[in-house]
C-alpha cells in the first residue's frame, strides 16, 4: 500500500491469516462466521434465562401465592432482567452480532470484516457483559429488580430489590456492551461501505445488509444516550451527585440528594430506547424480505421503496422518543408533536408491509418451515404495529399505558415479530452455516406452536388492558373494577406461555440434532440469487471466496425472470452465461 | 456519483448492464469508494463521540436551570472567573495536538530523527495535559468544591473526566502504533496511522475548547442559552 493511493479491498489478494490451531480457529477467532457463531450461541444461551424468568413471572401472575420461590422482590427482579436481557443481550446481539456478523462479508463479496481483530474483540467484550450481568443474580441483594427501563430514582434507592449491588452490576454491564457494539458497529458500517465486491453498488444490495446498515448506524448514534445516562446514573450512586435524584425522602430519612431530574433520565433513555426498537426491527425486515422473495420465488416488491423505507425510518426512529413518556406529565404540545412523528413513522412501516404481501401476491409460494415464519411475521408484525398507532395517540395511551394493553402490544411487535424473522433466518440459513437441513417435521411443529401459541398468550392480555388489569404489579388483590374471570384469564395465560416455552425446546434439540444429523444440504439449497449461496464450499471456509472474489451482474432478486431457463439468476452469473429456455434469444439481447 | 443519484438507480433494469455490459465499466462503478477503511471507521467514531458530548451537553443545559445550580465563574471569588489554570492545559493540549501533526508531517517524509523528537514531545504534552487536568481537580477540591455539591461541580468533573479518558484512549491506540512500529520501520505506512491519531488529537482538542467554553460561562448566560434553546 503507498500512501497516495489505496487499493480497493475488492483488488486485494488474499492475505488472511489461517490458524490452525483448534484455539486459533474456534476460540481466538478472527473469522467473521466463527465470531457470529459465538455471538449466536452466547445470546441464545442468555435469551434461555431470560425465557426461564418469564416462565417464573407468569407462574405467579397466573397462580398468585403458589410458589414460595418468588416473592415481590423476586418478581421485579425478573421482570427487570427478562426485559433487559430479551431485549439487549438477546435481540441486539443476535441479529446484529450474530446474522449482521455472518451475512454482511458473505452477502457483499468480501473475505472478511475490514478490522478482524477488533471484531474478535467486540464479542469477547460481549462475553464480558453478559456475564457481569448474570453475576448480579449472586450478589448480596441479588439483581436489580427497577424495571428493565431502570428509571430513577427507585433504581437507586433503598426498598427496591438489588438498588445496591445489582443495578451498578447492570449499569456497568450495559457499559461493556456499548463499547462491544460500538467496536462491532464500526466494523459493521466499514465492511458495508468499503468492501463490496466488484459491481456490488449500493442498490444491488440484498435488503438484509441494508436493514443491517442502517441499524448500525442507529445503535452507534442511539447507544450513547444510554451510556451518558449508565454514566450519570452511577454517578449519583457511587459518588452522591444529584444529576437524575431530586431531593427525596426515603424510608423515613432526607437523603443527600437534591435538584435532580429523574425526567431527564427518562428522555436519555427513550432517545437510546425508541432507536432500539429500529435497530432490532430493521435488521429484521430486511432478513425477511430476503425469505419472502426467496421462497415466494419472486423478486420483492418495491425494492428501492424497501430501502428508502429503511432509512426513512431510521431517520424518524430518532424524533418519536418521547411518545413512551406521555404519562410523565409533559407539555402537551410536545406531546401533540411526538404523537404526529410515531403516525408518520407508521408510513413506511406500513409501506413495507404492503410490500411483503405484494411480494407474496401471484408469487410461487413455498410454504417451507423459513417460509411460515416470515409470514407469520407479517401477521405478528402489523398486529402489533397497529397497537401501536392506537398507543401513539397521547389520548388513548395515558388510561392504556400502565396496563396489560402495552404488554401486548410490545410483545407483538418487538417480542414476537423479530423472534418469527429470526427463526426464520436461523432455518433459512441454517444449511449455508452447518451443510445441513434442521428438521422440517419438527420445524412446522416448532412454528405452529409458536405461533398459534403467542396469541393465545397475547391476544387476552389486550383484553386485560381494556379492563384495566396494571402491568408492573407483582399480585392484583381484590379490585372493584376487575372481575374476577381476569384471573382465570391471566392462568390460561400462563399456561399457554409454559407450552410455547417447552416448545422452544424442541427447537433448540432440534438445532443440537441437525448440526450433527441433519439431511445434507447442497450449497444452494432454496436456490437463492443472494452472494452467499454462491461460495465454492459449504459451509464456506475462511476466506469464503477462495482464489478470486466474486463480481456481481445484477441485483439480488432475479427471481422468475421471463423465458430464463432457472427460476433465479445468482447475483454473481455473468449475462452471458444466462441459461434461457430453448428456442428464445438470449438474455442480453432482450435488454438492448 | 452521488448519494441521491445512487439510491435513485433502478437495480432491476439490465440497461445498466446492456449499454455497456464489458467488466472494465463494471469494474469501475465500484471503485469510487477507495478510502481507507481505518479512516472510514474513524469518522464514524468520532460521529459517536460527538453524540456522546451532545448529550452531555444538553443534559449539563437542563439541569443548569434547576435553582440549586451555582455556575462556577461569574463572581471574583468563584473559581473560574480567572481560569488561568485551564487556559495552561488548553495550550499544552495544542501543543501535543500540534506536535502530533508534524510527527506526520515528518513521517511522511521519511525523516526518522525529526518523527520521533515530535512524537515524544506529543507524548509529554498529552501527558502533562492530563496531569494539568488532574491539578485542577485537585485545586477545586481542596477549595471545597466537592463533585457533589452543586451540579455545576459535578458536570466539570464528569465532563473533563470523560474528555481525559478520550485523550487516555487515544495515548493507547498511538502506544500501539508505536509498537508496531518497533517491529516494522515503514514510515510511509505509519504516517498514515499517525494521521489518524492526530485527526484524533484535533478533534478532542475542539471538543476541550467547547467544553472550556460551556463549563466557565456565569449564570446569567446560562440562562440565556438554555432560553434559546427552549429549555
Amino acid at each position: 500500500m503507498t500512501q497516495m493511493t489505496h487499493k480497493a479491498i475488492a483488488d486485494q489478494v488474499d492475505t488472511s491469516h489461517h490458524p490452525k490451531s483448534f484455539v486459533g480457529k474456534y476460540i481466538w477467532s478472527q473469522d467473521h462466521k466463527v465470531i457470529a457463531i459465538q455471538y449466536s450461541i452466547t445470546a441464545i444461551a442468555v435469551g434461555l434465562v431470560a425465557l426461564v424468568l418469564s416462565g417464573m413471572m407468569r407462574l405467579q401472575l397466573g397462580f398468585p401465592d403458589q410458589f414460595s420461590f418468588i416473592d415481590p422482590s423476586a418478581y421485579l427482579q425478573f421482570v427487570t432482567m427478562h426485559g433487559m436481557i430479551m431485549v439487549i443481550y438477546l435481540l441486539t446481539a443476535l441479529l446484529l452480532g450474530g446474522f449482521g456478523n455472518y451475512l454482511i462479508p458473505l452477502m457483499i463479496g468480501a473475505r472478511d470484516m475490514v478490522f478482524p481483530y477488533l471484531n474478535m474483540l467486540s464479542y469477547w467484550t460481549y462475553l464480558l457483559s453478559v456475564i457481569v450481568l448474570l453475576s448480579s443474580f449472586f450478589v448480596t441483594g441479588g439483581a436489580t429488580g427497577a424495571g428493565w427501563t431502570l428509571y430513577p430514582p427507585q433504581a437507586i434507592s433503598n426498598g427496591t430489590p438489588g438498588a445496591d449491588a445489582g443495578i451498578i452490576l447492570m449499569l456497568i454491564s450495559l457499559t461493556i456492551f456499548i463499547v462491544a457494539f460500538t467496536m462491532g458497529g464500526l466494523n459493521y458500517v466499514t465492511t458495508i461501505l468499503q468492501a463490496r465486491a466488484k459491481g456490488m453498488t449500493l442498490m444491488r444490495m440484498p435488503l438484509t445488509i441494508w436493514g443491517i446498515f442502517v441499524a448500525t448506524i442507529l445503535g452507534l448514534l442511539a447507544f450513547p444516550a444510554l451510556l451518558v445516562s449508565a454514566i450519570m446514573m452511577m454517578f449519583d450512586k457511587l459518588l452522591g451527585t444529584s444529576f437524575f435524584m431530586p431531593a427525596i425522602l426515603s424510608l423515613g430519612e432526607t437523603l443527600e440528594y437534591s435538584g435532580g431530574s429523574p425526567i431527564l433520565f427518562q428522555h436519555l433513555f427513550w432517545f437510546f430506547g425508541h432507536p432500539e426498537v429500529y435497530i432490532v426491527a430493521l435488521p429484521a425486515f430486511g432478513m425477511v424480505s430476503d425469505v419472502i422473495a426467496t421462497h415466494a420465488r419472486k423478486n420483492i416488491f418495491g425494492y428501492r421503496m424497501m430501502v428508502w423505507a429503511i432509512v426513512a425510518i431510521g431517520g424518524l426512529s430518532f424524533i418519536v422518543w418521547a411518545h413512551h413518556m406521555y404519562v410523565s406529565g409533559m407539555n402537551p404540545y410536545f406531546g401533540f408533536f411526538f404523537a404526529t412523528t410515531t403516525l408518520i413513522i407508521a408510513i413506511p412501516t406500513a409501506i413495507k408491509v404492503y410490500n411483503w404481501v405484494l411480494t407474496l401476491w401471484r408469487g410461487n409460494i413455498h410454504l417451507t418451515v423459513p417460509m411460515l415464519f416470515a409470514i407469520g411475521f407479517i401477521f405478528t408484525f402489523t398486529h402489533g404495529g397497529l397497537t401501536g398507532l392506537m398507543l401513539g395517540n397521547v389520548v388513548v395511551d395515558l388510561p392504556l399505558s400502565d396496563t396489560y394493553f402495552v404488554v401486548a402490544h410490545f410483545h407483538m411487535v418487538m417480542g414476537v415479530s423479530p423472534v418469527m424473522v429470526l427463526f426464520a433466518a436461523i432455518y433459512h440459513w441454517f444449511p449455508k452455516v452447518t451443510g445441513r437441513f434442521l428438521n422440517n417435521t419438527l420445524g412446522k411443529f416448532h412454528f405452529w406452536g409458536t405461533f398459534i401459541g403467542t396469541y393465545a398468550i397475547y391476544l387476552p392480555m389486550h383484553y386485560l388492558g381494556f379492563l384495566g388489569v396494571p402491568r408492573r404489579y407483582y399480585a392484583m388483590g381484590t379490585t372493584d373494577f376487575i372481575p374476577e374471570s381476569a384471573q382465570a384469564l391471566n392462568a390460561s395465560i400462563t399456561v399457554s406461555a409454559i407450552i410455547v416455552g417447552v416448545i422452544q425446546l424442541t427447537f433448540i434439540a432440534n438445532l443440537i440434532w441437525s448440526v450433527f444429523k441433519g439431511k445434507k444440504a447442497s450449497s444452494n439449497p432454496w436456490n437463492a440469487t443472494t452472494l452467499e449461496w454462491q461460495t465454492p464450499q459449504t459451509p464456506p471456509i475462511h476466506g469464503n471466496w477462495g482464489d478470486s472474489l466474486p463480481v456481481i451482474y445484477r441485483w439480488a432478486y432475479d427471481y422468475s425472470v421471463p423465458n430464463v431457463k432457472e427460476d433465479f439468476i445468482p447475483q454473481n452469473l455473468a449475462p452471458s452465461e444466462v441459461i434461457m429456455m430453448d428456442g428464445q434469444q438470449p438474455y442480453m439481447d432482450e435488454n438492448t | 456519483m452521488n448519494i441521491f443519484q445512487k439510491l435513485t438507480e433502478k437495480p432491476w433494469l439490465a440497461n445498466n448492464l446492456s449499454s455497456d455490459n464489458s467488466l472494465p465499466t463494471l469494474l469501475m462503478e465500484v471503485q469510487s469508494h477507495q478510502r481507507w477503511p481505518a479512516k472510514t471507521a474513524l469518522y464514524f467514531f468520532l460521529a459517536v463521540v460527538t453524540v456522546i458530548f451532545l448529550l452531555f451537553t444538553i443534559t449539563f443545559l437542563s439541569r443548569s436551570q434547576s435553582s440549586d445550580f451555582q455556575a462556577l465563574a461569574g463572581e471574583p471569588w468563584l473559581p473560574f472567573t480567572q481560569a488561568n489554570v485551564l487556559w495552561l492545559n488548553t495550550g499544552l493540549l495544542l501543543f501535543a495536538s500540534v506536535t502530533l501533526q508534524f510527527s506526520q508531517y515528518f513521517s511522511a517524509r521519511q525523516k526518522t530523527h525529526q518523527f520521533l523528537i515530535a512524537i515524544v514531545f506529543s507524548y509529554l504534552f498529552s501527558a502533562a495535559f492530563l496531569s494539568g487536568q488532574y491539578s485542577v481537580w485537585q485545586q477545586l477540591s481542596n477549595n471545597g468544591y466537592y463533585i457533589s455539591g452543586n451540579p455545576a461541580n459535578s458536570f466539570f468533573y464528569l465532563l473533563t473526566g470523560i474528555h481525559s479518558l478520550h485523550l487516555l484512549g487515544g495515548v493507547i491506540a498511538l502506544l500501539r502504533v508505536m509498537l508496531h512500529f518497533r517491529k516494522n520501520v515503514n514510515l510511509s505506512l505509519l504516517s498514515k496511522n499517525i494521521q489518524l491519531c492526530a485527526t484524533y488529537w484535533h478533534y478532542l482538542f475542539i471538543v476541550w475548547l467547547f467544553l472550556f467554553a460551556l463549563l466557565t460561562r456565569t449564570t446569567e448566560t446560562y440562562r440565556a442559552i438554555a432560553l434559546f434553546c427552549g429549555f
